[in-house]
């Protein structure tokens, strides 16, 4: 029973549930959402600090949840820095589909973001749970796109 | 004979309850969830179904099914009689005074949103008080919150101390001239306390308030008598009672069913229709506009026959019993906090781990066979009081045992195991 549940649980996603990166609120951050999954009533609020030209420079959120929504969050603030909001939306994709389809390809060596990403894989096994390992993208992409609120929904 | 087995035994007739029997009544029981037998401590959101109850929705569908109150055919009779006969077991369920008392819905939250339109329409205007509690779900909030939306009423939330106790002193202290409406649960569905409803209704009759009642998590458990109450209208739903989905009962005493406009129109609830006026039926056909869940109400009566052949009160001892050991052992688990100690609780244990949000708890549990609810138990308010945004909860039935326990208590050991 426990191997999946190692899976799914790995230290990594451990440690960053335990001790989220950037989980704190940058003064000069200019876009905001705020997430919320109604199924279990954890929200997340995403902030960025995006310049001129398009690129992410700071992201950071503020929340708690379950291990797999907060580490996932954390992961993502550390990937997504540097990133123009394009490539983030790129990314996004590849990682829903990484989350939710079966045929997805476990690696891509030549994508390092995604790499750092595949501890998550482990919630396709587990369906119920995708929205938890979602939830920060949805909101970063709400963030984005300049509206305040996401949902899993 | 193992140790294991000896145990078993001694557990099983420990309760003065033949649960190997009731469990061989339940089909799906013999189901496995990832290699493990399913043990099932979710019954608070919806129970399993005895053989009983699906054999006489099939029987009815193969044997005995046309619409009802409709046609002279032989069929339609034998339906309408089945169907009606079901009211007068759901009346006597409650020990209504009449059948008449007895309105069908959808399912509770349908019963919730009848009352609070029709009650609102006949007696409700701006600056009016409506009287809920901390304990409530949010179909005893929501619609409420409606009709405070459109017309101006005030909500006054009763209180609760930090083991979920509803306080009575508070209670009555919020019963004001503009105090129309109590709406109360019986039983929280997220703690499991047992609310004093006597005690709440009597201080609000001393006011001539009318009280409405949640009942969708106490009639599984404890014996409801709507008259001794004196509950003016009570709530409840098949699905959580070993009947089927798609069945709501709502109660009203028969002067104020009377005094209520309808609420939703159509076929089944009118007198006469002409283009330029339409007369409506008495209650309970009032509230019954269209097609009824006909055979849900025959499956909804065969799961009170069931229930009342085990015996209410030898139901309510075997679940205490089940409660009571479960807090026992879970308190065992480390970093486990049970959440909600009222005095007088029904089969439900909630509760959070310092290692482990109650999301992870429930998959990680799941994979041990246990099903678990997780989250905010539709009761947010609730939580936000509880300083939680959500809890795990284990609630027992009639078919749980407390060998069932014994492995919820060993999947939460591993998940302590995992999150250490």
């Amino acid at each position: 029973m426990l191997d999946d549940l190692r899976e799914l649980y790995q230290e990594v996603i451990l440690d960053h549930g335990r001790n989220p990166r950037n989980h704190r609120k940058p003064p000069e951050a200019n876009r905001h959402a705020h997430g919320h999954n109604p199924m279990c009533g954890d929200s997340v609020v995403v902030h960025a600090t995006v310049d001129d030209a398009g690129v992410i420079r700071d992201v950071a959120f503020e929340g708690k949840g379950c291990a797999i929504s907060v580490a996932s969050a954390s992961l993502m603030t550390e990937v997504l820095k540097g990133k123009t909001q394009a490539e983030a939306k790129a990314l996004f994709g590849q990682f829903h589909d990484m989350c939710t389809k079966e045929g997805a390809q476990a690696g891509d060596p030549d994508n390092e973001e995604l790499e750092r990403l595949q501890v998550l894989a482990g919630v396709r096994e587990f369906p119920m749970r995708v929205k938890c390992a979602t939830l920060a993208w949805h909101t970063l992409s709400a963030a984005m796109a300049g509206t305040d609120d996401a949902t899993t929904e | 004979m193992s140790k294991a087995a000896a145990t078993r035994i001694a557990h099983n007739s420990a309760a003065a309850f033949d649960v190997a029997r009731v469990r061989a009544d339940f089909p799906i029981l013999t189901q496995e969830v990832f290699g493990h037998p399913l043990v099932y401590l979710d019954t608070a959101a919806s129970a399993q179904k005895p053989r009983q109850v699906i054999e006489a929705m099939s029987h009815a569908y193969e044997t005995c099914y046309a619409n009802v109150h409709r046609g002279v055919h032989r069929m339609s009779q034998l339906t309408t009689d089945a169907f009606e006969s079901g009211r007068e077991s759901v009346a006597r369920f409650l020990n209504a005074g009449s059948a008449d008392e007895i309105v069908f819905t959808r399912n509770a939250t349908e019963a919730f949103n009848l009352l609070a339109n029709c009650f609102a329409s006949a007696n409700l205007g701006h600056g009016d008080e409506v009287v809920i509690s901390t304990l409530e779900h949010h179909a005893n909030i929501v619609p409420w919150q409606m009709v405070r939306d459109r017309l101006g009423i005030v909500l006054r939330i009763v209180p609760i101390d930090d083991d979920g106790n509803f306080l009575l002193d508070e209670y009555e202290a919020l019963l004001g001239p503009r105090t129309k409406l109590v709406a109360v649960t019986h039983v929280s569905n997220a703690l499991g306390t047992v609310v004093p409803l006597k005690q709440v209704i009597e201080r609000a009759h001393a006011r001539n308030i009318p009280v409405l009642v949640d009942g969708c998590q106490a009639v599984p458990h404890i014996k409801v008598d709507v008259q001794a109450l004196d509950a003016d209208f009570y709530v409840f739903t098949g699905h959580k009672l070993y009947g089927p989905t798609g069945i709501g009962v709502f109660y009203g005493k028969s002067e104020l069913l009377n005094d209520l406009p309808p609420y939703q129109g159509g076929g089944e609830m009118i007198a006469s229709v002409t283009f330029e006026k339409t007369t409506f039926k008495d209650p309970p056909h009032r509230f019954e506009a269209g097609t009824p869940p006909i055979v849900e109400v025959i499956g909804l009566s065969a799961a009170i026959d069931y229930v009342q052949a085990l015996g209410q009160d030898a139901i309510a001892a075997h679940e205490n019993g089940l409660r009571s050991y479960a807090e026992t052992r879970l308190a065992q688990v480390p970093g486990l906090n049970i959440i909600g100690t009222a005095r007088e609780k029904a089969s439900i244990v909630s509760f959070t781990m310092d290692s482990a949000h109650p999301h992870d708890i429930g998959t990680i549990v799941d994979r041990s066979g246990v099903a678990l609810r997780t989250g905010h138990h539709c009761a947010q308010p609730l939580m936000q009081r509880l300083g939680v945004t959500a809890t795990a909860r284990a609630s027992f039935g009639i078919y749980n045992t407390r060998d069932e326990v014994d492995v919820l208590a060993q999947a939460l050991e591993s998940v302590h195991e995992i999150f250490g």
